[in-house]
């Protein structure tokens, strides 16, 4: 039999190379555009996974990583004209650079649990507001619309790929995206293999222990905070970068806050494949919704969202480890079977 | 090695420890027993960091650590169990230990297999890969055990590690930490089961109403006319007296 090691090592190769794959495989556009959207949501969901599923910090305000991210992507294009290939740096560091100081403010004065998840509640909301009202920095309400780029020459150097060629139109964005999710990838796995890892794990599991074995629980948070907020930046960067626009509303309202929690703790907090596993269930019944129900009950926008709160409460009652928890029993009873007792 | 000066904690108008002093040399075991409510796991958490003394000292090997935060006395060599044994529930037996050795081992790899050569110390080499919630009470405290030691202290602070154990364990976890010592490492422990302190410790402290009534050692701490008033109280006293005679 093989070890679960190498069955594991095996099974990231046939889904990281299926991921690769698609575009050539997928012909049809309506999939494509699932999958990526899948893989966005994802990436939400692992940003928010590294402070709330490994560090058990649960942030109900994961927007401000993104909406500040997605704004700076976009405004110092749009008023300086800078490349995108340098804002994205600006934006990774300006987003670390506010969950430093979100860090900083909640876990300096111990606040824990409910509390720190409404102080992150409470900030990206303040932001929201500012980024309405500072109309000279922000645009305001209207938000920020990118000039689309119609020159294929300029296709990389824009970071724009809806005229970039016959391959790079297609398949682009889902490249970028994809390059993005397996960064998100990268840094859970390392989790999982080092002493940071360890350390924040057992800051989750119980500060007291963990700060009685050497560990300095506030050091510890502020570096999750900002691995958190890093990740969940991507998913701004490449938000702005294909839609060109980006407005209070989309950067800092509740949506993106609860997409991320939702795609990390319907698959499973504090695993690596939890958020994507999250996110395809969460778009696949929201699709499902949307056929059956909608047909049911003609057009009734927020159905799938009134499934999706039911799913939630249904899965923190009696599902804590998401849907790769179930995966694992399941595999276990198998296994079981397979081999006959003795396993 | 350590040196607890006039140590006092309030809370309120409660004063919890009152004055406490209290010396560890190198090599020793020293017990601090006393009866429920004494004062002697807020004296603990004083010691290591958890709280923040209202008056006195502590100095560890001739540096003065009062009112330093626990993750950095545990750098310098002191560390303590929990009376309420923590584990960390979603982490494995190996993977708990681990935590505590990363203290002093940055590898990952290097610091589960010395978690596996401490959990093998003391008595939980085949349940490595067993969840740490899962465990009995008295898997939980090898774990808190075996974490404390896996951050290589100088000085061991153990607080009640046999509560909650039967005879038997009772004696293993004794022949543990005997074996810890002789490997080098001084402890000073917080235990009501009486036929351990007797066996383990070089001395004793005996802790009442925040203060310290009587010092020495085991036999003259059971035989200190103070220490049966105060703590034993008459019923106690006698079976105490037969405890210290078989032992002796």
């Amino acid at each position: 039999m093989m070890d679960s090691g190498n069955m594991q090592r095996i099974g990231w190769v046939v889904l990281i190379g299926a991921l690769l794959a698609a575009p050539f495989a997928i012909s049809s556009g309506r999939w494509m555009d699932f999958i990526e959207i899948t893989l966005f949501a994802a990436l939400l969901g692992q940003g928010w996974n590294i402070l709330g599923g490994y560090g058990g910090q649960y942030s109900f305000g994961h927007a401000l990583f993104f909406g500040t991210a997605a704004y700076l992507q976009a405004l110092l294009q749009y008023k300086l004209g800078w490349s995108p290939w340098l804002t994205l740096w600006i934006a990774i560091g300006g987003s670390v650079a506010v969950g430093a100081f979100v860090g900083f403010l909640s876990f300096r004065y111990g606040l824990r649990g409910s509390y720190f998840a409404l102080v992150t509640l409470a900030f990206a909301e303040a932001f929201h507001v500012l980024s309405r009202s500072l109309v000279t920095v922000t645009e305001g309400g209207r938000g920020v619309q990118l000039p689309l780029n119609q020159d294929p020459e300029q296709a990389l150097a824009t970071f724009q790929f809806t005229f970039a060629g016959p391959f790079l139109s297609e398949a682009g964005y889902y490249y970028t995206i994809l390059a993005f999710l397996l960064i998100g990838f990268a840094v859970t796995g390392w989790l999982n293999h080092s002493r940071f890892g360890a350390q924040l794990q057992a800051v989750r599991e119980d500060e007291d222990a963990a700060s009685a074995l050497g560990i300095d629980p506030f050091r510890v948070k502020m570096g999750a905070i900002c691995l958190s907020a890093a990740v969940t930046s991507l998913a701004g960067i490449y938000y702005v970068q294909k839609f060109l626009f980006v407005d209070p509303g989309i950067a800092y309202g509740p949506g993106k806050s609860v997409e991320a929690l939702f795609a990390a703790i319907i698959g499973g907090v504090g695993t690596v494949l939890g958020p994507l596993l999250g996110s395809a269930f969460i778009h696949l019944v929201g699709e499902f919704a949307k056929e059956t129900i909608g047909a049911m009950l003609g057009d009734r926008p927020g159905v799938d969202l009134i499934l999706f709160g039911i799913i939630l409460v249904l899965i923190l009652a009696y599902m804590p480890r998401g849907l790769v928890g179930l995966l694992e029993v399941l595999w276990r009873k198998f296994m079981a079977k397979r081999g006959g007792g003795n396993a | 090695m350590l040196e607890v000066s006039s140590l006092t904690k309030r809370f309120g108008g409660l004063v919890a420890v009152n004055g406490a002093s209290l010396t560890v040399a190198e090599g020793e075991i020293v017990s601090l027993i006393g009866p429920n409510g004494a004062g002697k796991t807020t004296l603990f958490a004083c010691i290591a960091g958890f709280l923040k003394p209202n008056e006195g000292s502590v100095v560890l090997d001739g540096r003065n650590i009062t009112g330093r935060k626990p993750h950095e006395i545990c750098r310098r060599g002191m560390v303590r169990t929990f009376q309420v044994v923590k584990p960390f529930a979603g982490l494995s037996v190996q993977e708990n230990i681990a935590v505590g050795a990363h203290t002093r081992i940055a590898g990952r790899a290097d610091a589960l297999a010395f978690a596996g050569k401490i959990a093998g110390q003391v008595g939980l080499g085949a349940m490595l890969d067993q969840s740490a919630g899962d465990l009995t009470v008295a898997g939980r405290k090898r774990v808190e055990l075996a974490r404390a030691l896996a951050t290589q202290p100088k000085l061991l602070l153990l607080d009640e590690v046999m509560a909650g154990l039967n005879a038997t364990e009772i004696l293993e976890i004794v022949t543990i930490i005997q074996q810890i010592r002789d490997a080098g490492v001084t402890i000073l422990l917080i235990e009501h089961v009486m036929q351990a302190v007797m066996k383990l410790s070089d001395r004793a402290y005996v802790l009442n109403y925040g203060e310290i009534i009587a010092e020495g050692s085991p036999v003259e701490i059971a035989h200190d006319p103070k220490v049966v008033e105060a703590y034993l109280g008459h019923g106690a006293s006698e079976r105490m007296k037969s405890a210290g005679v078989s032992n002796a």
